[in-house]
């Protein structure tokens, strides 16, 4: 309790309490009250396009308005009967679960065969995995959507699987590359002596101690997939449509409030996704301390 | 998990106690990194079954890259290792059944203690109750009973390297290396777990192969010493061999403190430093000094004497006039730090009651002649 030495609470008898309780090291300084300010501004900059869309949802009105006028589930109602709705709803979680799979594989082999190796060749290929994160997205539209009329993959699911796998697996790269920094290879040989392949040492050893940094790029590359628009408004066809591609339809063609509804599932779900690593994180952390 | 390769055929599994060791036998091992010197220089070693061999040897020297080609960690660039006589040379580390113990313990942080030491057997496809019986077996005989629910984290460093030897040897191992095992731990618990290694070593019986740049571990460990020099064996032999008539100037100053008077010209019934002239007895002319270009005279400390005068010196013993730069205290016995002729350092260890020295003054260091040696440099 006592660790830091900062106020003592006497009230609190001295039987080990049932968790060690850790307390954040302070600076010297206190925070002044302006960048406290600064610091909620900007937070509130980044959550106000939610803030409005969320109570947006729950209009009654059948146009886009703000306040919302009146309460009811009628825009949730909409986007859960119409079929268009649904089917690309359900088209983008799964080309995004089967792309963040692909990229989770082909990013997590690729940044454990390049963890071994220290040459100019290896740092070369890892700056060009990496490339399509810094490339713009309408650049890589188009060279997709060229290279697919070729091989007649435009509008089919493989397509759009390949395409958001291909810029989903550098965040990946990047986040088991990072996981392997603190990773001990002397593990590798300790485990390789006691009579395990190289297959079962990765299964058992490697991936155990990385899997937060995996996790963490397969939500990533999910995400990625699960809201990229670009190239799915180049790859799309009458038969296959992904949700981003519905609400741009939506909001150009139609002027439909069901977007408001969309948008505010799409924020829920990603929310909830991008938790799953750090609830990982810290029920591991609890475990370790117990 | 599923078998990821159910051709492979798997190591047997040894009852942990009471196993027949295992002949280990390097035949001209190389291995050349392509730099300037290769690392491992044309090794030849027997490793005699259940022996405790330790490579001893100054960083660089290639002992802890041998050690890895006998796991498999390396390959060879040219050279046989084998196994009882069945060469392993091209075999991976994974089917060479070694135990291996590293300096900084390796055990596998997100298991327990019992799944640390479950892992080679799991890997064995060990039946379960059979797995239960011998991780508490083993773990008895590093005396780790109780902890078997912790993880590597919650114990001290020497209790990991504990848990890191019952890994090592709970599948009855064909030999066990050991890659600098107590490098990362205080003076205190080496000592201990020196011991309890070399308890194991005696219970186990199997072969042990043993890398440090520590001496007196080295010394005390060990059945025999493979002195490592530049990717070479320098001399191989019992610590006491070593100690007492070393071939080369290496091997002499490597192990303890030695009094190194060089020479001009190859040893024959007598040898000449400087001015002086000593006669040398056969017996104690190392074989490589005898085809050496070039040779020098060693003493241990603690055989040199010191007399006040030339007079007072035994006659026809070897002997030195030497002035006394210090005199330093170490409890059992004073170490008396000389200077000879030239410049040359040299030491004498003296019994503690010894007083009568003074720094500055001159003296005559002699000793008997049995006790010098004549080795190559």
């Amino acid at each position: 309790m006592t660790a830091t030495g900062s106020a003592p609470r006497t009230d609190v008898p001295d039987a080990p309490p049932a968790r060690p309780v850790r307390r954040r090291s302070r600076g010297v300084d206190a925070v002044p009250w302006w960048l406290r300010l600064v610091v909620a501004v900007v937070g509130l900059y980044f959550v106000l396009p939610t803030l409005f869309v969320i109570p947006m949802s729950f209009s009654e009105s059948t146009t886009f308005s703000f306040p919302p006028e009146g309460f009811s589930l009628q825009l949730y109602r909409n986007f859960f009967t119409d079929p268009v709705w649904l089917t690309s709803l359900r088209n983008s979680f799964v080309v995004a679960l089967v792309a963040a799979l692909l990229a989770t594989v082909v990013g997590t082999a690729a940044a454990v065969g390049l963890h071994h190796l220290t040459g100019r060749l290896a740092r070369l290929a890892r700056t060009v995995l990496m490339i399509s994160i810094v490339t713009p997205g309408i650049v890589i539209a188009v060279v997709v959507y060229i290279s697919f009329l070729k091989w007649h993959l435009v509008g089919s699911f493989t397509g759009y699987v390949l395409a958001h796998a291909a810029i989903g697996m550098p965040f990946v790269l990047v986040s088991v590359t990072s996981a392997l920094s603190g990773f001990d290879s002397k593990l590798l040989r300790a485990s390789a002596s006691l009579g395990a392949t190289p297959l079962r040492t990765f299964v058992r050893v490697t991936m155990p101690l990385i899997s937060r940094g995996i996790v963490t790029g397969a939500v990533f590359a999910f995400v990625t997939s699960f809201d990229e628009v670009v190239i799915a408004l180049f790859l799309r066809s009458p038969t296959f449509q992904t949700l981003p591609v519905q609400m741009f339809n939506s909001v150009t063609f139609e002027v439909d409030p069901t977007i408001a509804a969309t948008s505010s599932l799409v924020v829920t779900a990603v929310t909830v996704v991008c938790l799953v690593p750090l609830l990982l994180g810290t029920r591991r952390k609890n475990r370790q301390e117990s | 998990m599923p078998a990821t390769s159910t051709s492979t055929a798997r190591p047997p599994v040894a009852p942990v106690v009471a196993r027949a060791g295992t002949q280990i036998r390097l035949t001209d091992v190389v291995k050349d990194y392509g730099l300037a010197v290769p690392a491992v220089d044309g090794v030849s070693l027997t490793i005699e079954p259940g022996e405790f061999m330790t490579l001893l040897g100054p960083s660089g020297s290639g002992k802890t890259t041998t050690l890895n080609l006998i796991a498999g960690f390396e390959t060879l660039t040219s050279g046989h290792i084998s196994f009882d006589g069945d060469d392993v040379s091209s075999l991976p580390p994974h089917k060479r059944n070694l135990g291996m113990l590293f300096q900084n313990y390796a055990l596998f942080p997100h298991m327990t203690v019992a799944q640390n030491v479950a892992y080679p057997l799991r890997e064995r496809k060990v039946p379960k109750a059979e797995i239960t019986r011998r991780v508490a077996e083993v773990l008895e005989l590093v005396q780790l009973t109780g902890r078997d629910d912790n993880v590597p984290a919650q114990l001290s460093g020497g209790q990991q390297q504990r848990v890191a030897l019952a890994r090592a040897i709970v599948f009855g191992p064909t030999a066990l290396l050991l890659d600098e095992p107590l490098g990362a731990l205080d003076r205190n618990l080496r000592g201990a777990l020196q011991a309890e290694i070399q308890r194991i070593h005696r219970e186990v019986g199997s072969t042990f192969v043993f890398v440090t740049h520590d001496q007196e571990e080295a010394m005390s460990l060990s059945d025999r010493i493979a002195l490592f020099n530049n990717g070479k064996i320098e001399q191989v032999g019992s610590p006491e061999a070593l100690y007492k008539a070393p071939e080369t100037l290496f091997t002499a100053r490597f192990l303890g403190d030695s009094n190194v008077f060089e020479l001009a010209s190859a040893p024959g019934s007598t040898v000449a430093w400087q001015d002086r002239s000593w006669t040398v007895d056969p017996g104690t002319v190392s074989d490589r000094a005898r085809a050496a270009a070039q040779a020098a005279l060693v003493v241990r400390p603690e055989d040199v004497h010191i007399a006040p005068s030339d007079d007072a010196v035994p006659p026809g013993v070897p002997s030195v006039p030497a002035t006394v730069t210090d005199v330093q205290y170490l409890g059992s016995y004073r170490t008396v730090v000389l200077s000879y002729a030239g410049g040359v350092a040299g030491r004498a260890r003296l019994d503690a009651s010894e007083t009568q020295l003074a720094v500055g003054q001159a003296v005559t260091a002699w000793w008997r002649v049995e006790r010098q040696r004549v080795v190559s440099r």
